[in-house]
């Protein structure tokens, strides 16, 4: 278990009806790297995401996190173990403030039952000082101190995208996973964030797989890159080995061919 | 007004509590009994709207079955608190031994307490199937539910009297038992939304999505919101069949679940105070409007000036009365939101 890789699938496979979104896809997930899943539309990149974090259940494959297998967990038990997610489309709890985002983020670290939170018993009182110094914390970090009793879906679209990185980060995950987390962002926006996902990674240890579609930001970004194509694993390898990688330019360039 | 907001919320809540009573104690030595039995009322609707609050408001759960729980548990409050005397007289069953035996009667604070817990138990039966439904179909089912509590009402004629329904219950219900256990609901649900139990449950009306991937069982917080608020409602039930001293299977159905959901709305779903707000409008209104009813000979005059409310409100204050209501903010703010 140890030494071995932090994630690890094989034969992974999801069928919706007639169609393999996914088909055998294969990872070994060292610890403490960031790897890059890039495909053009509909490559099954964010099924895989669906697929690891339990929110879809595989038609086939094994997936291990840590030395436990976790093949059709539930997404909150898996969420529980250790990894965290983001989404393509933000799911973040818009008519609530910043700062009760991060605290229902930091959800799955208080354990007092309902009757200590009725009575407001001190074991409740200690762990809720502590979800807050945490949360003060996170926003701290993110620059998001000055809006934390501003409603989410009132602030601007990058600081979105802030916190939702900072809300994976606060339920304290091992392993984050990122769905195209520069969606939306212009290329200086983008180099910003590419630097906080370094510096988190660095702080809390992190290990990353980061869905993008934005070349050079994946390509600056990622240790390895994978890339899939029709729900296939095309290349593997460091992201000078897959620009070269005659199979992933077909692939690409296939696209622009369907468009042209 | 900064040192008030500065105060804690526990002290602030006692403070709120103090003020209230002081406010019933003048009403209840001053005011005549007409307008005490309309205060009562609204007592009993508050407990009813705020713990529909709970699912509906808080949890994002747009249950239609609230009336329901109301009736088990003026059913069950009503059986174990009934006079041992009069229960011959009516036909009704005598306790059996495991409740108290044949000569036992029930005090009333036990009796609606075990109202509360039984409807808990019936909302957990149904909700383990109802809330894996979604948006209208949850609505739906929970309706469905609240029609086979009529039924039963109805049918069970052994223990209910069926239609006939029961009559001569000890009013044992009065200004101070009524705002008693509307104080405890909104404690509880006020405790509730300060801890990782009620953040939980916003975050699955926000978006549960997001919440399960945070660690957060869905299936599990939508239940304990719609058992806690079944218990309320039971309660609320209780008291209502000990001071109306009459209950019928049909009252429980789907007029009284639609006023509740009114008083919801106009109030302020999703807001601590909100539900009290609406069910005092509610209520008010229809004792002011009945006399100009009867007067000028327009028969349905308060369903249409709650349903023009119901419209209003939702066009043009979508968060209820009490959601913008800025003296009051500090106490209907929507959790979470600014303050
Ligand atoms: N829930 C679903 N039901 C049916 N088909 C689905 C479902 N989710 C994804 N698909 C299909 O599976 C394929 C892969 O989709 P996926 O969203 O994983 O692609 P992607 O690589 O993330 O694409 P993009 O870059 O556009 O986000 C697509 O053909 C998509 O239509
Ligand atoms: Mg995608």
């Amino acid at each position: 278990m140890d030494g071995g890789p932090l994630l690890q699938i094989e034969g992974l496979s999801k069928a919706f009806g007639g169609l393999w979104a996914v088909r055998d896809y294969r990872l070994a997930l060292p610890e403490g790297v960031i790897y890059g899943l890039i495909g053009p539309n509909g490559a099954g990149k964010t099924t895989i995401f669906n697929l690891i974090t339990g929110f879809l259940k595989p038609s086939g494959g094994r997936i291990v996190f840590a030395g436990t297998d976790i093949t059709g967990w539930r997404p909150d038990r898996i969420a529980h173990l250790g990894i965290a997610r983001t989404f393509q489309i933000l799911q973040l709890y818009r008519a609530l403030t910043v700062q009760m985002n991060l605290e229902i983020a930091h959800h799955k670290h208080t354990r007092y039952g309902l009757f200590s939170a009725l009575t407001g018993l001190p074991l409740y009182r200690r762990q809720e000082r502590e979800v807050r110094d945490r949360v003060g914390e996170f926003l701290e970090l993110f620059g998001l101190t000055r809006y934390r009793n501003v409603r989410v879906g009132t602030l601007p679209y990058g600081l979105q995208r802030k916190l939702d990185i900072a809300c994976a980060l606060a339920t304290e995950p091992r392993l984050l996973l990122l769905d195209e987390p520069s969606c939306g962002m212009n290329p200086r926006e983008a180099e910003e964030l590419a630097q906080l996902i370094r510096q988190m990674k660095a702080r809390f240890s992190l290990t990353l797989v980061v869905v993008e579609h934005r070349m050079p930001f994946i390509m600056g970004l990622a240790e390895r890159i994978q890339v899939l194509d029709h729900g296939v694993l095309i290349s593997e390898g460091t992201p000078e080995e897959v620009r070269n990688d005659p199979k992933v330019i077909e692939a690409y360039l296939g696209v622009e061919d369907a468009v042209a | 007004m900064r040192r008030w907001t500065s105060l804690p919320g526990g002290v602030k809540f006692l403070i709120g509590v103090g003020l209230l009573f002081l406010v019933l104690f003048v009403a209840n030595s001053t005011l005549n009994r007409y307008v005490l039995h309309v205060i009562i009322l609204i007592g009993i609707y508050s407990v009813a709207t705020t713990s529909l609050n709970l699912t509906n408001g808080y949890t994002g759960l747009f249950s239609l079955g609230h009336a329901g729980f109301m009736a088990v548990g003026a059913y069950v409050a009503t059986l174990l608190t009934f006079p041992v005397r009069l229960r011959i007289a009516y036909n009704l069953p005598l306790l059996p031994h495991f409740l108290g035996g044949p000569d036992y009667q029930w005090p009333f604070l036990p009796a609606l307490i075990v109202g509360g817990l039984v409807a808990a138990v019936a909302a957990l039966l149904v909700g383990a199937p109802v809330l894996r439904l979604r948006g209208h179909y949850l609505s739906v089912a929970s309706l469905g539910f609240m029609v086979i509590i009529t039924t039963l009402a109805k049918g069970l004629k052994d223990l209910t009297r069926g239609a006939a329904g029961i009559q001569a219950i000890p009013r044992y219900t009065d200004i101070w038992w009524v705002y008693a256990w509307l104080v405890v609901t909104i404690y509880v649900i006020w405790r509730l939304l300060n801890s990782s139990y009620g953040r939980a449950m916003l975050a699955i009306r926000e978006s549960e999505t997001a919440a399960q991937a945070q660690g957060i069982h869905p299936m599990r917080y939508k239940l304990l919101s719609f058992v806690i608020g079944a218990f309320f409602a039971g309660i609320a039930g209780g008291l209502y069949a000990h001071f109306a001293r009459s209950i019928r299977p049909y009252e429980f159905s789907f007029y009284m679940t639609f006023h509740i959901v009114i008083m919801l709305i106009i109030g302020g779903a999703g807001t601590l105070l909100g539900p009290t707000v609406g069910a005092a409008i509610v209520v008010a209104l229809k004792y002011v409007l009945k006399p100009v009813e009867e007067g000028l000979g327009i028969y349905g005059l308060v369903e249409i000036v709650y349903a023009l409310m119901l419209i209003g409100v939702m066009l043009w204050r979508p968060e209820g009365i009490a959601g913008g209501v800025n003296p009051l903010r500090f106490l209907v703010a929507r959790k979470g939101e600014r303050r």
